[in-house]
């Protein structure tokens, strides 16, 4: 958006680009500094990958669940698809919450047999004030930290990770990937390079505030419960 | 905000004498800097990711025109739209006109330091909105009339009893008489109050950690989740960036969260950190209509031409705050403006003028510490000094200072006066110091003599010392002396 003229003539826009060549010391990019910009933004490089973020197989899995715990997400390991409902409504029952599951849209999370599980009520949607669970999937989960990277689109309305507060999200073991990088990686593979998801999150717990007396308290404005059921099961890869 | 850092020796001298203040700071210094040690032991790529973070910073730097021009193209692609303001008013009269076209009442706002530097609420408020601080430091600041004291943790200078008190007054719909000891329970309550504020707001203002250019995307780092709801539950989101914030790629920006919250808070990465590319998409179920993004020169092309160019890698991440021994000592009112501690008293006087804050360079004690953990690798105690001497060619040091630096030069290039000078000084020093080793008044230094001893010295100049030490070590074998 250009700007309109201002005080001492030239848009804003223009105002600020002069000054910064001015700074820089030239009126243009040369040729070179074109190019060298151009082509880092056409090829993005790995910066240096911490070596624990180079897991793989079990080893990967037994890390995001050791990360995830680490920052206080609940992660329950499962065998099928079939058992996420009874650990879902155990968790809630533990917690003194309300057995009522706000489902993400997503074919992945409502092909869950969630009727199966009497004790829980569920819909289908986006978030609203007073739904007190919401389920999700999550593209991707991280080894490195424990975190969880959703993007959002159809199936994935954003305010589910941070109105209600409980957040269960169910990923299937074969959605974890050793780092940030290889996220990127999917992500652009998945698509356009240059167009990403209108929002991507990446979560590592519950929220938390230690902004009185540094007091860490969980559950801040975000959810206070972060549960997080694997499935461990060969599934599609990340980039559905 | 109305800068006051002027006024630094006053309000540091009142700082010294604040009993809740210098409570709340011993909690403080005992937090972070622990926790940031234990996770970088956990990391032991960290120095490694430093050194690459301040090259990748560098080179934006070099070509900051480009990557900006680029990441407006790509955000504007996405259904953005980019506001270039080269200083504060031209951005408070954007914000407010956004916000006034939104037929906006009440703005949700995360905590955003450039929001803090435009003084963005008191020019809200003038004009008739209702900003609501989100973050729960920054609104229990907002309830205070206060300003932050600190970048990250806005709310470090106040105990729990004040947070009651403040609640008690503000939030009259809940039972006067109600306990509000407990951390946990005014939580709660705030995180009702502020509910319905996310859900009523018409407007989420928030900041922006780091600007993408390849995707033209905005990163925001938060721990409570209040950035992520005011971001995506009002219709309209503006975001507010300073242009230094950019960065090449997803890959460069993860190199800096790497750093980020580990330099912070000890965490190896924020609770939340969410990656913004434009308003709701046609298929989506939720989000804002509208995405603004203020991109705020505001001082930063100037730093750019100058030798203060790195301090423009800063990701804000407080750690040279959380090492200084003066903010540890005086707190971050003291400073006087938005920034505090090593970084701001480099970037205050860059931005406001060192005619208005040239004492804060002289509020360190050059010890290093800032230049130790600052994860971009930024010399401060050396921008520090040329802050200094800045302030001195200006003729803007006091002028005690003038004088006693003046009389320094005259002694120091006039040897045989300088040795009759200290052995002066030196000797009357002894008589001061006679009784106790420790010197507790001295004429004209009653500044220093005031708060602490002045140890007193050897007895003998280092001249006397020498020239006695080399007399005894010439009929030593030149192989045994060290």
């Amino acid at each position: 958006m250009r700007e309109q003229p201002g005080g001492t003539g030239g848009s804003e826009r223009d105002r600020v680009l002069a000054a910064i060549r001015g700074a820089l010391a030239r009126s243009q990019p040369s040729t070179a500094e074109d190019a060298a910009v151009a082509a880092r933004l056409a090829h993005p490089v790995r910066n240096i990958v911490p070596a624990r973020g180079r897991q793989e197989g079990d080893a990967l899995v037994a890390q995001f669940i050791a990360e995830a715990q680490r920052v206080n997400a609940v992660v329950h390991l499962v065998g099928s698809p079939e058992a996420v409902p009874t650990i879902v409504a155990e968790f809630l029952r533990d917690s003194h919450k309300p057995p009522r599951l706000k489902l993400a849209p997503d074919r992945f999370i409502t092909a869950i047999p969630w009727a199966r599980e009497p004790k829980l009520s569920f819909s289908i949607g986006a978030a609203n004030a007073d739904d007190p669970v919401a389920v999700t999937s999550a593209y991707a989960g991280i080894g490195e930290t424990g975190t969880l990277m959703l993007l959002s689109g159809p199936g994935n309305p954003i305010n589910l990770s941070f109105l209600p507060e409980v957040h269960v999200v169910v990923l299937p073991t074969a959605w974890i990937v050793s780092t940030y990088e290889d996220a990127w990686d999917c992500l652009r593979a998945g698509g356009d390079p240059q167009v990403v998801p209108r929002v991507i999150d990446w979560i590592s717990g519950p929220s938390r505030t230690a902004d009185i007396e540094q007091t860490l308290l969980l559950g801040a404005h975000g959810p206070k419960q972060l549960l997080i059921v694997l499935i461990d099961v060969e599934s599609r890869p990340p980039q559905s | 905000m109305r800068a006051t850092a002027h006024l630094f020796p006053t309000n540091a001298e009142h700082a010294l004498r604040d009993g809740k203040l210098q409570a709340s700071l011993a909690r403080f210094q005992q937090g972070f800097p622990v926790k940031r040690q234990a996770a970088i032991e956990r990391l032991p790529e960290f120095d490694a990711l430093r050194d690459a973070a301040a090259a990748m910073k560098d080179h934006v730097l070099a070509h900051l025109d480009l990557y900006l021009e680029r990441f407006e193209e790509r955000l504007t692609a996405a259904g953005g739209q980019v506001h270039w303001c080269t200083d504060a008013e031209s951005a408070r009269q954007t914000i407010v006109r956004i916000c006034r076209e939104a037929g906006a009442r009440t703005i949700a706002k995360g905590k955003s330091m450039i929001g803090e530097e435009l003084g963005l609420n008191e020019r809200l408020e003038k004009e008739g909105f209702r900003p609501i601080e989100t973050d729960l430091g920054e609104y229990i600041v907002q309830l205070r009339e206060e300003s932050p004291s600190h970048i990250i943790a806005p709310a470090i200078h106040l105990s729990k009893e004040q947070v009651a008190e403040s609640f008690r007054k503000a939030h009259t719909e809940f039972a006067a008489d109600r306990r509000l000891e407990d951390p946990r329970v005014m939580l709660d309550e705030a995180r009702s109050v502020l509910r319905r504020a996310f859900l009523s707001a018409d407007v989420g203002i928030t900041g922006a950690n780091i600007l993408i250019a390849e995707t033209g995307t905005m990163v925001l780092v938060t721990n409570e989740g209040n950035g992520d709801l005011t971001q995506n539950l009002p219709p309209v989101h503006i975001a507010i960036a300073s242009i230094e914030k950019v960065v090449p790629t997803l890959e460069d920006a993860t190199t800096l969260l790497r750093l980020l919250a580990r330099s912070a808070t000890g965490q190896d990465m924020s609770v939340y950190t969410t990656f913004i590319t434009g308003p709701r998409r046609a298929d989506e179920l939720d989000g804002p209509r509208a995405t603004h993004l203020i991109l705020l020169d505001n001082g930063r092309t100037g730093m750019l031409g100058s030798e203060f160019r790195e301090m423009l890698r800063c990701i804000r991440c407080g750690a040279c705050i959380n090492h200084c021994p003066v903010y540890g000592a005086v707190g971050g009112h003291a400073y006087g403006w938005v920034y505090s501690g090593p970084m701001g008293s480099v970037l205050i006087p860059n931005l406001i003028g060192v005619a208005q804050a040239g004492h804060l360079p002289n509020a360190s004690t050059l010890c290093g510490r800032c230049e130790e953990v600052c994860p971009m690798r930024i010399p401060l105690p050396r921008m520090l000094r040329s802050l200094r001497e800045r302030q001195f060619d200006q003729h803007l040091a006091p002028r005690p200072l003038r004088y006693g630096l003046a009389g320094w030069a005259m002694l120091a290039t006039r040897p045989a006066l300088y040795r009759l000078a200290t052995r002066i000084a030196v000797g009357l020093a002894r008589v001061l110091g006679r009784s106790k080793g420790r010197i507790r008044w001295l004429p004209l230094a009653s500044g220093w003599t005031r708060a602490r001893d002045l140890p007193a010295p050897a007895g003998r100049t280092f001249h006397d010392l020498w020239r006695a030490r080399e007399k005894c070590s010439s009929g030593v074998t030149s192989g045994t002396r060290r």
